[in-house]
């Protein structure tokens, strides 16, 4: 079977620098994990912390690969109703109504009961069929025409049994539904889960899986990163923030500003027209890094400092 | 083509890594393979990540991982095939020498079998090859004990023709050839012996660390080395985050017999809401709310950093959690604990409050003039202690008290059940004012109680 987009995927090389196209710039294990998940028919597990990219690698395998992006959000109580299929009660309910006068004009020619029986099994058949099926995110997935990019977010917010419950769906590409039968993907979809280590996973899950931790980046990637995604930022701003934000992850703080804390940041400098970082201007901004109140307090008395480092760091950043 | 020679290496490799404390199923090791021959064996680099991404499912793992990949790989297993075209790979290199007979053969010529013309060439591609093969035959992989180093040093000289080398060497002792087949195999024997401890690096690391760990959870904590204790930290580390895991989320259970009308008529409405499936009322299982009194004298001390260790390792599992030590006066130590790292907290909460005689009597007096507001009736009350204090006035009533004002009080001892109430014990007079009443002087001890606590929802 020839796919278009399973020529994208020939080798790790192209794979890195496809999502790079489509403004996502990876490291060596992403291109990897992804060419990996194609290759080997498996489902990627990324785990790393809040915002350093999980969920936007999905957008740009979606976005490269020129296929649909089908996303689920997992939350406590999830169930498979919502996330497989649900049968169109209303719809089953009218057509019923509807159909009455004719079910009865039908079964009422049949002589004896046991007839009418028979002829009811072959009519109830009917409002069991992909008439009234609601395919939800998952079902979505696997009846795509041509395949798609299927991203379960943040797995770990689910329920345990939910987890179990997407087991065969990761093993085989297929589910069953109990009144039609087995739906098998003819293109396996290319299957991305997230998770932000609320707990830990179970082991029946992690096997079925390849396994990607992505971590904060570097400066050299951070740098190229805000480059692609802000390319507004002027050369000399961007070294300086990514230094500053760099050194910010080294402090003891409540939450560790991640990647799309920087972007967000440089998207603001960039409003206000910074050429460089000043003092006054980091220190109205702050807030776009960090979230905690006890994390600004513990930053603002050390501004200068950093600043003055991370001027002197911008340079040989390349 | 090349692919097949190198899934040998590849289960050793799996070995290697299980022997580690990787979890590798089969069918890991399957995609293991698979992944590998997708990606390719050229790179090391790209193998490295290919591997880590299909067997290493946590970041520790990964870790872990990268740590027994690099042992493994230094060997030079790869190195040959690594930098293409320098060498030919190690594969269809000349004959291994293991074969005693052939050695022997032409040992008569002064020669000393091919091994002596491996030395005499410097050819370290070859030896490399020749210390590999006579390894796998000897079933170096089996290697477990140190002191075995000697035993499979040995066999693989033999099986790599040492006898022929042995005998070359004593038949022309003064030959300048001969002083160089002696120089090349001491040198050989170093490298096979340091070659046979990376293996028992490689191999028996876990299976010792396993062993030690497990004897540990079953160790008197008092008991413990000094030495022991980052180890035992770690464990009561993995312990905690099992359970959190475990417990960690807001959790409920049915309430068999009370109906919940909306869902049920939700679930059941393809049925135009007669309902076949019943779905019940559900109620949540709260997270413990703990008060823990900690007695840090003396004959408790080091029951109770671990305690404190684990309880603060448990942080989303516990809905609140208040510490305090005492051996005479109270100290409330929540926020030291909270503040600093658990390593540098402990040695701090035992300067502050630790190492004098017990007075329980005086401590619970303490409690009750500044913190009986902190229990009510979700609060669990742990105290850790033998329940010895000095023969002072116990003050029973306030530990009545603070039953009736707390959902229960949990009562740890580290001593066994028999000499409870012996001497200036007052434990037999503390019993009857707690639900629960246990012996926790082990690692093992602490996880059930606190298991225990949790699963109930405390």
């Amino acid at each position: 079977m020839s796919i278009a987009w399973h020529g994208l995927l020939s080798s790790i090389d192209a794979t890195e620098a496809g999502l790079q196209g489509a403004g996502y710039i990876a490291n060596r294990q992403i291109s990897t994990a992804l060419y990996l998940a194609h290759h080997l028919r498996k489902p990627i597990l990324v785990e790393g912390p809040a915002g350093v990219g999980k969920t936007e690698l999905a957008k740009a395998a979606a976005s490269w690969l020129g296929l649909s992006l089908i996303r689920m959000q997992c939350y406590e109580g999830l169930d498979e109703s919502k996330a497989l299929y649900e049968w169109k009660y209303g719809k089953q309910l009218l057509y019923t109504q509807i159909l009455k006068d004719r079910l009865g004009s039908v079964l009422g020619e049949e002589p004896g009961m046991e007839a009418a029986m028979r002829r009811l099994h072959g009519v109830s058949d009917l409002f069991f069929s992909e008439e009234f099926l609601e395919p939800r995110p998952l079902l979505r997935a696997l009846r795509e025409p041509g395949g798609a990019v299927l991203l379960i977010d943040e797995v770990d917010k689910a329920d345990q049994e939910f987890e179990a419950f997407l087991l065969e769906l990761l093993s085989d590409y297929q589910v069953s539904i109990p009144e039609i039968g087995t739906v098998k993907a003819d293109i396996a979809p290319i299957v991305l889960l997230t998770s932000n280590s609320m707990r830990d996973l179970g082991d029946a899950l992690k096997r079925r899986c390849l396994h990607l931790h992505i971590g904060l980046p570097d400066a050299r990637l951070e740098a190229r990163i805000i480059a692609s995604r802000v390319p507004d930022a002027a050369e000399d701003l961007r070294r300086q923030l990514v230094a500053f934000v760099q050194q910010l992850r080294g402090l003891d703080l409540k939450k560790l500003p991640s990647v799309s804390e920087t972007i967000d940041w440089a998207r603001v400098l960039v409003l206000l027209h910074a050429a460089q970082l000043d003092h006054a201007m980091v220190r109205d901004t702050l807030n776009v890094l960090l979230k905690f109140e006890s994390d600004i307090e513990a930053v603002q008395p050390q501004i200068a400092d950093l600043l003055l480092k991370a001027k002197r760091e911008a340079v040989p950043v390349r | 083509m090349a692919s097949a020679s190198m899934e040998g290496p590849l289960l050793d490799f799996f070995r290697a890594a299980r022997s580690a404390g990787l979890r590798i199923s089969p069918a890991e090791s399957i995609d293991a393979t698979r992944a590998a021959q997708v990606v390719g064996f050229a790179d090391r680099d790209r193998l490295r990540d290919t591997l880590a991404i299909v067997m290493a499912k946590t970041v520790e793992e990964k870790r872990e991982f990268g740590a027994i990949f690099d042992l493994f790989f230094k060997r030079g297993h790869f190195s040959a095939g690594a930098e293409p075209e320098t060498e030919a790979p190690p594969g269809p290199q000349p004959p291994p020498g293991g074969e005693a007979g052939g050695g022997e053969g032409e040992g008569n010529g002064g020669g000393g079998g091919p091994l002596a013309e491996m030395l005499l060439a410097g050819d370290q591609a070859a030896l490399a090859a020749a210390v590999e093969r006579a390894g796998q035959e000897a079933g170096l992989s089996n290697i477990a004990l140190f002191t075995q180093v000697n035993l499979f040093t040995r066999r693989i000289l033999e099986r790599m023709g040492l006898q022929a080398l042995e005998r070359a060497i004593t038949a022309a002792p003064e030959a300048e050839r001969t002083g160089r087949l002696r120089q090349g195999r001491d040198r050989l024997r170093e490298q096979v012996k340091e070659f046979v401890e990376q293996n028992l690096a490689l191999y028996a690391r876990g299976e010792t660390e396993a062993f030690r760990e497990r004897m540990l959870t079953q160790t008197r904590l008092s008991a413990i080395d000094r030495r022991d204790h980052e180890r035992m930290r770690l464990l009561v580390r993995a312990m905690a985050r099992r359970l959190a895991t475990q417990y960690g989320r807001n959790r409920k259970r049915d309430r068999r017999g009370v109906l919940d009308v909306r869902r049920t008529l939700r679930r059941n409405m393809g049925w135009d809401g007669i309902p076949f499936h019943t779905i019940w009322k559900q109620e949540r299982i709260q997270k413990p709310k703990l008060v823990v009194l900690c007695d840090v004298s003396g004959s408790v001390a080091a029951i109770a950093q671990f305690l404190l260790l684990f309880l603060y390792s448990l942080n989303e599992a516990l809905s609140d959690l208040h510490a305090f030590a005492f051996s005479g006066n109270l100290v409330d130590v929540s926020e030291i604990l909270a503040r600093n790292p658990i390593e540098t907290a402990i040695p701090e909460v035992m300067a502050r409050a630790g190492f004098g005689s017990s007075n329980y009597g005086m401590a619970l007096a303490d409690f009750e003039a500044a913190h009986m507001r902190l229990l009510d009736s979700h609060t669990t009350v742990i105290v850790l202690g033998d329940g010895r204090g000095n023969r002072t006035d116990p003050r029973t009533d306030i530990l009545t008290r603070m039953a009736d004002r707390s959902k229960q009080i949990v009562w740890l001892n580290p001593e066994y059940r028999t000499l409870w109430g012996t001497g200036d014990s007052d434990m037999l007079r503390y019993a009857p004012h707690c639900r629960v009443t246990a012996v926790c002087n082990t690692l093992q001890h602490l996880e059930r109680v606190i298991g225990e606590l949790l699963r109930d929802g405390g």
